[in-house]
């Protein structure tokens, strides 16, 4: 069994952004990274179903620029079997139809029975690579998987889906199959040392792709702070006790609370 | 030549979300000059068609199939994929809900499309419509425009129309048979997990935590506050994947949908996930160490500060204030 896990390189979560001197993107000189929180779980739920079955194939996979090699080192060192890097200098300019055709010609010779991915990137968050690239692979899709009945897997697999307010539904997907994982399907495991020194012997395929022209892409014209649809009162100029005495003030005299 | 919006339902019953679609659809109408049809995905002869008939709308299609009785991604592809060719849709519309968000780039995929997903608006310059998205967990907006040539694929994040406001009037409704091929998938019924012991839709006042409150035993220092305040407690979706409240805690787009008078964020950004879940307070009270932080946008008074140096005052000056 091979499952295939994509993860992608983001701006780390606490990062302060700059916006970038076109004003199409953020400024990424000097930004510190993570791996896509969803696309960590992706990873673990891979690592489990391979536990579980016992045997199988975990290959890591990134679109990103050269910095993005340490995402799939960070996953090899975790337990994923080899890596595989689509070497793309400057990714935030693809759209997401693009990312996905460029992978699909990357991964398609992999014949992969599963394909997992996060549920959405926390930087563009087009959350749609993963449906269009199933549908460029041919191969059936779910989203916002939430669990998986690892004891099902054989010629198809038993998975829950998280719907809205609190609903949710098992489906049974024919393999292969694609899914999109959400954030806390299970707790992640952190690498060990042997992990770490096991991963510097596995392979990373780079690859570097053609990426083709697309006619029909979502061009990011602008990107700046979001317009305030309210008058904010900021209390205590950055004196955290003077902001609470000011705020049961407020509570008090405005709110009405108290 | 039309707009198609997508009318979302389970068992004939309405997904109120649609009807923002349908403001949303008939604004586009305004500014393009094409006319609106709703689409209903369906097994029977459903319903609901005559209830979405009493819009401004030019037709109300029941796309029917035997199959689509109970959603599946690849049931949804088919049908939606025909009626689009037999309409020759310029623009489809629908509301970013679950389910869109599972079939809808599949659909676009089949037309060598993608999605332009999760807007909150749309600006009108000249004929050429420009879409504004919410990047970066809400940190940064992006005015995106579309290439190439129709069918145009958008998806509006909750709250972004108003459904009361979708125009009436009255629909012509037509039942058009599509093919489904095989489904790949087979799904089951739909369930709810363990009945929400504490429903905080009730609340008067909420109490939020999320990352900034760092462990399981802070989370006392949030209690504390909310005993105080005689609020209910509630998290961000972090803390209730790391069980340190149980998941019925949970506000946000997977969670409850509240509306209380007072609603205090405590070390929460405000990703778009949580904030669709509250953002309609009477009140908001955000606290977070990050002066960036998007909650601050959405809130009424802010304190950029430590919330473990902000909440044992607010407590303490609370207790005295009620004494």
């Amino acid at each position: 069994m091979k499952i295939i896990v994509l993860m992608k390189q983001v701006a780390n979560k606490d990062a302060i952004l700059r916006i970038g001197k076109d004003e199409k993107w953020i400024d990424e000189s000097d930004i510190s990274h993570q791996t896509n929180e969803s696309d960590g779980y992706a990873l673990e739920e891979a690592l489990r179903l391979k536990e579980a079955k016992g045997e199988g194939e975990v290959i890591v996979c990134t679109l990103g620029a050269a910095s993005a090699k340490t995402v799939l080192k960070d996953a090899l060192a975790r337990g994923a079997d080899r890596g595989i890097h689509i070497i793309v200098n400057e990714p935030n300019k693809l759209s997401p139809f693009q990312i996905a055709k460029t992978i699909a010609d990357a991964i398609g010779e992999e014949s992969a029975d599963l394909i997992f991915t996060g549920l959405q990137s926390d930087d563009a968050s087009y959350g749609q690579t993963g449906v269009i690239l199933a549908e460029l692979l041919g191969i059936p899709h779910a989203t916002i998987v939430i669990d998986l009945d690892r004891s099902s897997l054989g010629e198809s697999l038993r998975l829950k889906r998280e719907l809205e307010s609190g609903w949710y539904q098992w489906f049974t997907y024919k393999l292969p199959a694609l899914l999109t994982i959400q954030s806390g399907i299970s707790q992640i495991r952190y690498a060990s040392l042997k992990g770490i020194m096991a991963a510097k012997k596995k392979e990373i395929r780079d690859v570097t792709p053609g990426v083709e022209d697309y006619a029909s892409a979502q061009k990011i014209e602008k990107v700046y702070l979001p317009l305030k649809t309210k008058q904010t009162q900021m209390l205590g100029d950055g004196d955290a006790k003077k902001g609470a005495l000011e705020l049961v003030e407020k509570l008090k005299t405005e709110v009405r609370v108290l | 030549m039309s707009i198609l919006v997508f009318i979302e339902h389970k068992d004939c019953v309405l997904n109120k979300a649609s009807l923002e679609a349908v403001a949303a659809a008939q604004s586009i109408a305004k500014d393009t000059g094409l006319k609106v049809t709703a689409v209903i995905p369906c097994s029977k002869d459903c319903s609901l068609a005559q209830e979405i008939s009493q819009y401004n709308l030019d037709k109300v299609i029941v796309a029917k199939n035997d199959k689509l009785n109970i959603y599946t991604p690849d049931g949804y592809a088919d049908a939606w994929e025909q009626i689009i060719k037999q309409t020759n849709a310029q623009y489809v519309v629908m509301a970013h809900t679950y389910q869109v968000r599972d079939f809808a780039p599949k659909v676009a995929a089949r037309f060598g499309k993608e999605i332009v997903g999760d807007c909150i608006r749309y600006t009108n310059n000249g004929g050429k419509l420009t879409f504004t998205r919410r990047i970066f967990l809400g940190k940064l907006d992006a005015d995106v425009t579309i290439e190439g040539g129709a069918p145009y694929f958008v998806t509006f994040q909750s709250g972004s129309f108003r459904g009361d406001n979708a125009e009436k009037g009255s629909a012509q409704t037509e039942t058009v048979e599509v093919d489904v091929k095989e489904l790949r998938m087979t799904p089951e019924e739909p369930f709810q997990e363990a009945k929400a012991s504490v429903d905080l839709t009730k609340s008067g006042i909420i109490v939020a935590v999320g990352r900034g409150i760092k462990s399981q035993e802070n989370i006392a220092v949030a209690q504390a506050l909310a005993d105080a305040l005689g609020a209910d407690l509630a998290a961000s979706r972090p803390i209730c994947d790391a069980e340190w409240l149980p998941i019925d805690r949970q506000i946000g787009s997977s969670g409850q949908t509240v509306a209380p008078k007072v609603y205090i964020a405590l070390g929460i950004s405000g990703a778009i996930q949580h904030t669709v879940g509250m953002k309609n307070a009477g009140t908001i009270v955000a606290v977070n160490k990050d002066a960036e932080a998007p909650i601050f946008d959405i809130a009424d008074y802010g304190i950029v500060g430590d919330l473990f140096e902000v909440v044992p005052t607010l407590v303490e000056e609370i207790k005295k204030a009620k004494s």
